[in-house]
């Protein structure tokens, strides 16, 4: 196995913003993650270690350093909800009860059919529109119990 | 939001569509790099001119940028590569003002960000945003491509012998990567570990270059003063805290939000007169003056003005001037089972003070809060919050976790002895629990 090549040639360009090669590897892990199926796998750290040169030890204990890389495969959606405090303060615990209701998820596991990932996660830095979630990849603010149900209900 | 103070930092963040290139030179943005490359203000003048304005880091630490910039190594004595790296790690909890300015003003951040690479000499900027702001990233991201091909990024600068090049980098989701040396661990593609200092970045930075690292508000502040003066500067906020700064209230007030306000401005006004007052009607109880790693305060200070050497004077420190506002109905030990909790969880785990302490914090917050607690469990957080801190540590999490623990039995101690003589949280009816949601942590 290997790198496909649109992300090697996006990764070729990427060294050359850095004097090192390993400096490459957070954001390599990036497009991996969102490029090969939404998590890294065992061989995506085999492959990214050859391209830059590192011990796959290496990249795991970056991988597994970061919160943002996810080491087993997700639902076909993410939802990750602050609870932190300044959403805590505006009702992020019937947020997160009400998330695991609908997806039928708990708190970082796989819904039974597969369809969603949820996560808690701590501040997200949207403290002044709290409480909110982060829906693969996109902000939610301002979050009531009606928008997070339109929200989850339109999710295909 | 009060409109009594002059404002200039968010001014043109309200203009649609201020995040082009177009939309932004025509209100003002990039013509402080102009004006320093077409008037031959040398670096050295930069650098004074951000002294004399008296501008701090608005990064938490509120050092004074003047003097930072000037720690770099004279390039002529030390001739390698040296580095600007952008702190838009924004992770404190609470905070959430970068974001407003990368977002809607990115051409004026990047202009700022320029000026302290032409100022400390870098040929390279790298901005390290954190993971989870996509649309922070892709505005800059967008406006950093937009000002390369207008040639104010990259070689020989509108036509100067200024070369710079500005790369953006994402970071993966640890609030540690904040600290200016995690930052630069985890730039260059390691665990986000802080580094012992000294050696400081500006001899010892990314890869053991010179290196400086700066918060993007407050390299957001350089081309207003460039273009305006150290005197317009030092005619807003406080003598020991110039300019104006943004404030960001969460919790339980009427109208959260970013705002601009000159430095000094008492927290009652922010929270009545800005904020539009309690939410609910409810009574206020406490505050966090900057973000979750500086101590609450209770109700009775809320007079204390928003500046450094004021809210210093109350034990607490202003950190991001992040509000975090919790009224009557508030749980305090709850509150900060929460804020232990985060500690724990972004412990880099290099130092054992921090490593255990901020596991046992939260651990002890947690059994109060569920009804478990022993007397003796208040003291035994005090104890262990003076074992973490000040300075026991390679870098401030541990102290980021002693203090709000410090400061909350301190003002709130009858609260945590409630909980443990009821043997529950006095703010839940009787017989109820809040909810734990199994393999949530």
């Amino acid at each position: 196995m290997a790198l496909p090549a649109r992300l090697v040639t996006e990764f070729t360009e990427l060294l050359t913003h850095y004097p090192h090669k390993q400096a490459a590897l957070i954001p390599a892990l990036h497009r991996c993650q969102e490029e090969l199926g939404g998590w890294i796998s065992p061989q995506t750290m085999q492959d990214v270690a050859t391209f830059l040169g590192l011990e796959p030890v290496e990249v795991y204990g970056v991988a597994s350093f970061y919160p943002m890389f996810r080491l087993r495969p997700p639902g076909k959606h993410v939802v990750s909800v602050c609870h932190n405090i300044s959403c805590a303060l505006r009702g992020a615990d019937e947020v997160l009860q009400q998330v695991c209701q609908i997806t039928g998820a708990q708190p970082h596991g796989n819904s039974p059919d597969g369809r969603f990932t949820v996560n808690t996660v701590e501040c997200q830095g949207a403290c002044a529109n709290a409480p909110m979630f982060d829906l693969d990849g996109v902000y939610h603010e301002d979050l009531t119990a009606e928008k997070v149900a339109k929200i989850l209900g339109s999710v295909k | 939001m009060s409109t009594k103070y002059p404002t200039y930092l968010l001014d043109r963040a309200k203009i649609e569509g201020a995040h082009t290139l177009a939309v932004a030179q025509k209100h003002g943005a990039w013509e402080a790099l102009r004006k320093i490359l077409k008037d031959g203000i040398g670096f050295a003048q930069v650098i004074q001119l951000v002294k004399d304005s008296g501008l701090r880091g608005r990064g938490g630490a509120g050092f004074p940028t003047g003097m930072k910039w000037s720690f770099m190594p004279d390039p002529v004595k030390d001739p390698r590569p040296r580095y600007v790296a952008i702190n838009a790690d924004e992770s404190e909890p609470g905070t959430c003002k970068d974001r407003v300015i990368m977002e809607l003003d990115p051409h004026g951040f990047l202009e700022g960000a320029l000026i302290a690479a032409y100022a400390m000499r870098a040929q390279v900027v790298y901005v390290y945003v954190r993971g989870e702001y996509r649309l922070p990233y892709k505005r800059v991201a967008d406006a950093v491509a937009e000002a390369r091909k207008a040639g104010l990024i990259g070689k020989n600068i509108l036509g100067s012998d200024f070369s710079c090049e500005v790369y953006m980098h994402q970071g993966a989701g640890a609030y540690i990567c904040g600290e200016e040396t995690g930052l630069m661990e985890s730039l260059e593609g390691k665990r986000g570990h802080p580094r012992p200092k000294p050696p400081f970045p500006a001899m010892f930075g990314l890869w053991g270059q010179p290196t400086t690292v700066n918060n993007v508000e407050t390299v957001f502040n350089a081309p207003f003063i460039v273009l305006r003066g150290a005197e317009w500067f030092k005619s807003m906020g406080t003598k020991g805290s110039t300019g104006n700064l943004l404030v960001g209230v969460s919790g339980h007030v009427n109208k959260p939000g970013v705002y601009e306000l000159p430095f000094g401005v008492s927290c009652r006004e922010i929270l009545e007169d800005v904020c539009g007052g309690m939410w609910k009607h409810k009574q206020l109880k406490s505050f966090f003056p900057g973000g979750s790693s500086t101590g609450v305060l209770p109700a009775s200070l809320i007079d204390t003005p928003m500046e450094h050497d004021a809210i210093k004077n109350t034990g607490s420190m202003l950190g991001t001037a992040a509000m975090i506002v919790m009224d009557e109905d508030t749980c305090m030990v709850r509150a900060h089972e929460i804020v232990a909790r985060f500690y724990e969880h972004e412990s880099c785990g290099q130092c054992s003070q921090c490593r255990e302490g901020t596991q046992w914090l939260h651990q002890i917050f947690q059994r109060i809060e569920h009804g478990h607690g022993r007397l003796e469990d208040i003291d035994m957080l005090v104890t262990l919050s003076k074992g973490m801190a000040p300075g026991k540590t390679i870098c401030a999490l541990s102290d980021a976790a002693a203090i709000p623990t410090l400061a909350v039995i301190k003002h709130f101690r009858g609260e945590f002895e409630e909980h443990v003589k009821l043997a529950r949280c006095p703010f839940l009816p009787a017989g109820t629990q809040r909810p734990v949601f199994a393999g949530a942590h």
